[in-house]
């Protein structure tokens, strides 16, 4: 029972990391209707990023803070590229996201080699209610919670956060009343690439990563986010905890290397029992 | 306050608007009708900045605001979400003085818009739209869809606005009914083009129009 308590807790941290990926889909979904394809290089760069920053001197949280920030200013970029100019379809801009997705390697490998790397985040154990837990993982589940806290203070009680719900409620009418959708979307992508960015340093002590992660953690994120449709964070959320414990428990039961297999099976069958109820969905959507 | 010179806008190699010219003096109430697919979006649309003319001008003295056809809400948030959103392009965001015109807006504040009934709605729309602060509110198709009680309702409101406030009224309408009792002066478009213009009560009048809008060929409808 401690073992499978154990396997449920790092499985709880694993999924809130993927739950911040999987909010940058939503959120750059929400706003562009772009699934951004890119979305685990931000995680990758901000992991790697923090392990130099950190390897030349600079104290933990400024680092890792540093990191978030750039991986921010990134996702923005990507979304620059990617919007385009100003009709590009979402499908365009879903494939200019793989193509900078999979053209960033050559970046990465050139600043950090081929080689997985990580640094040390919270040292030692915690004991939360009986269970004896890294503390780090600790952290991710807490980091996690002031994250999404934070987002829904920002999209709930703020007025741009309101304009950015807007964009997604109804572009159109957004347009009519002077909201930059261009704009907004790349505040969208930005937001993407620093959650991508949090989960990356938050997850970069516990599993090193390498230039080509960011398809482990994109797949994950990508699987949560579709659990809500790929528009509600909270669905996403549940969607990442299932994920997290249900890997940790192949891993720890059966086979470390089954962990993708759990997740693309888990995003199939999702995909099948919405695609059978698509025309419900869709008249849904007409009505709203 | 707005005056369009041989304005015209295409879409590809369609023709929406051939050479049209109009003109709406400050506080003034203009009634533009016609057909399905005339193109009185299309006009309301560039005037509004959202297309781009192939040709022609428009001038604009003051700030238009557009209330759209469909009422396009933002449908998954409350009313006072809409009513602030509709302040994006000015400082005062306080949806309380447009509670002032409508009321019933501040009861159903806390209402997500799209679960109101249709005459709620146009009116989260218009305050919408009020939010703003237009010199020239540009309304399209206000009666779509609408009871005949709540669209006269509406307008009432409309003209309250016009005559407490001096704000010029463009009202787009299939209805040209109401469009002619409400506004003085009209225009008619059709098929991209300006077919007559005039004072309300003359060409409710015309033949033309009792037969194509007012629905017969008598003189009952411009009483």
């Amino acid at each position: 029972m401690t073992l499978f308590l154990q396997y449920a807790a790092s499985g709880v941290a694993t999924g809130c990391a993927f739950a911040l990926v999987a909010t940058g889909f939503v959120a750059i979904y929400r706003v562009t209707r772009v699934v951004n394809f890119a979305q685990g290089v931000f995680a990758v760069l901000a992991g790697m990023l923090a392990f130099s920053l950190l390897g030349w001197g600079v104290p933990h949280i400024l680092a890792e803070f540093v990191a978030v920030v750039v991986a921010g200013v990134s996702g923005a970029a990507v979304g620059w590229v990617a919007l385009g100019r100003r009709d590009t379809t979402p499908l365009a801009s879903l494939i200019i996201t793989l193509g900078l997705g999979i053209g960033s390697y050559a970046a990465l490998i050139l600043i950090w080699g081929d080689q997985p790397i990580s640094f040390d985040g919270l040292k030692g154990n915690l004991l939360v209610g009986g269970v004896g837990m890294q503390a780090q993982y600790v952290m991710v589940i807490c980091m996690t919670g002031v994250a999404f806290a934070a987002l829904g203070w920002f999209f709930n009680r703020t007025y741009i956060g309101r304009g950015l719900t807007a964009c997604s409620s109804n572009p159109r009418a957004a347009r009519l009343v002077g909201i930059d959708v261009h704009a907004m979307g790349l505040v969208a992508f930005g937001l993407g690439g620093a959650l991508g960015g949090l989960a990356g340093v938050l997850l970069t002590p516990l599993q090193p990563v390498a230039f080509n992660s960011d398809v482990g953690i994109a797949i994950n994120g990508f699987a949560a986010a579709i659990f809500g449709g790929l528009l509600r964070p909270g669905a996403a959320l549940i969607g990442a905890l299932v994920l997290g414990v249900a890997e940790a428990l192949v891993a720890g039961y059966g086979q470390a290397s089954l962990q993708s297999g759990a997740a693309l099976l888990i995003m199939l069958g999702i995909m099948v029992w919405r695609a059978s109820r698509a025309s419900v969905l869709t008249a849904e959507e007409d009505n709203a | 306050m707005l005056e369009v010179r041989d304005l015209v806008v295409r879409y590809g190699a369609a023709t929406a608007l051939d050479s049209v010219s109009l003109r709406i003096e400050r506080g003034e109430m203009v009634a533009l009708i016609g057909p399905n697919g005339a193109g009185k979006t299309t006009l309301l649309n560039t005037v509004c900045g959202l297309l781009a003319p192939a040709s022609g001008s428009f001038q604009l003295d003051g700030r238009i605001v557009q209330v759209p056809e469909g009422r396009q809400l933002f449908g998954d948030m409350t009313v006072e979400d809409n009513l602030r959103l509709g302040a994006w392009r000015v400082r005062d965001r306080d949806p309380a003085r447009v509670f002032g015109v409508f009321p019933r807006l501040s009861e159903l504040r806390r209402r997500v818009a799209g679960t109101l009934s249709g005459g709620e709605q146009q009116m989260v729309a218009v305050g919408r739209a009020l939010m703003a602060d237009p010199d020239l509110l540009a309304v399209d198709e206000l009666s779509l869809g609408l009871a005949p009680m709540v669209v006269d309702d509406l307008a009432d409101h409309l003209l309250r606005l016009n005559q407490e406030r001096g704000m010029a009224l463009l009202l787009v309408e299939q209805n040209a009914r109401l469009a002619l009792q409400l506004c003085p002066r009209a225009y008619v478009l059709e098929a991209g083009r300006i077919a007559l213009s005039g004072a309300s009560s003359e060409l409710a009048r015309s033949p033309a129009v009792q037969v194509a809008y007012l629905g017969g060929a008598t003189d009952e409808a411009a009483t």
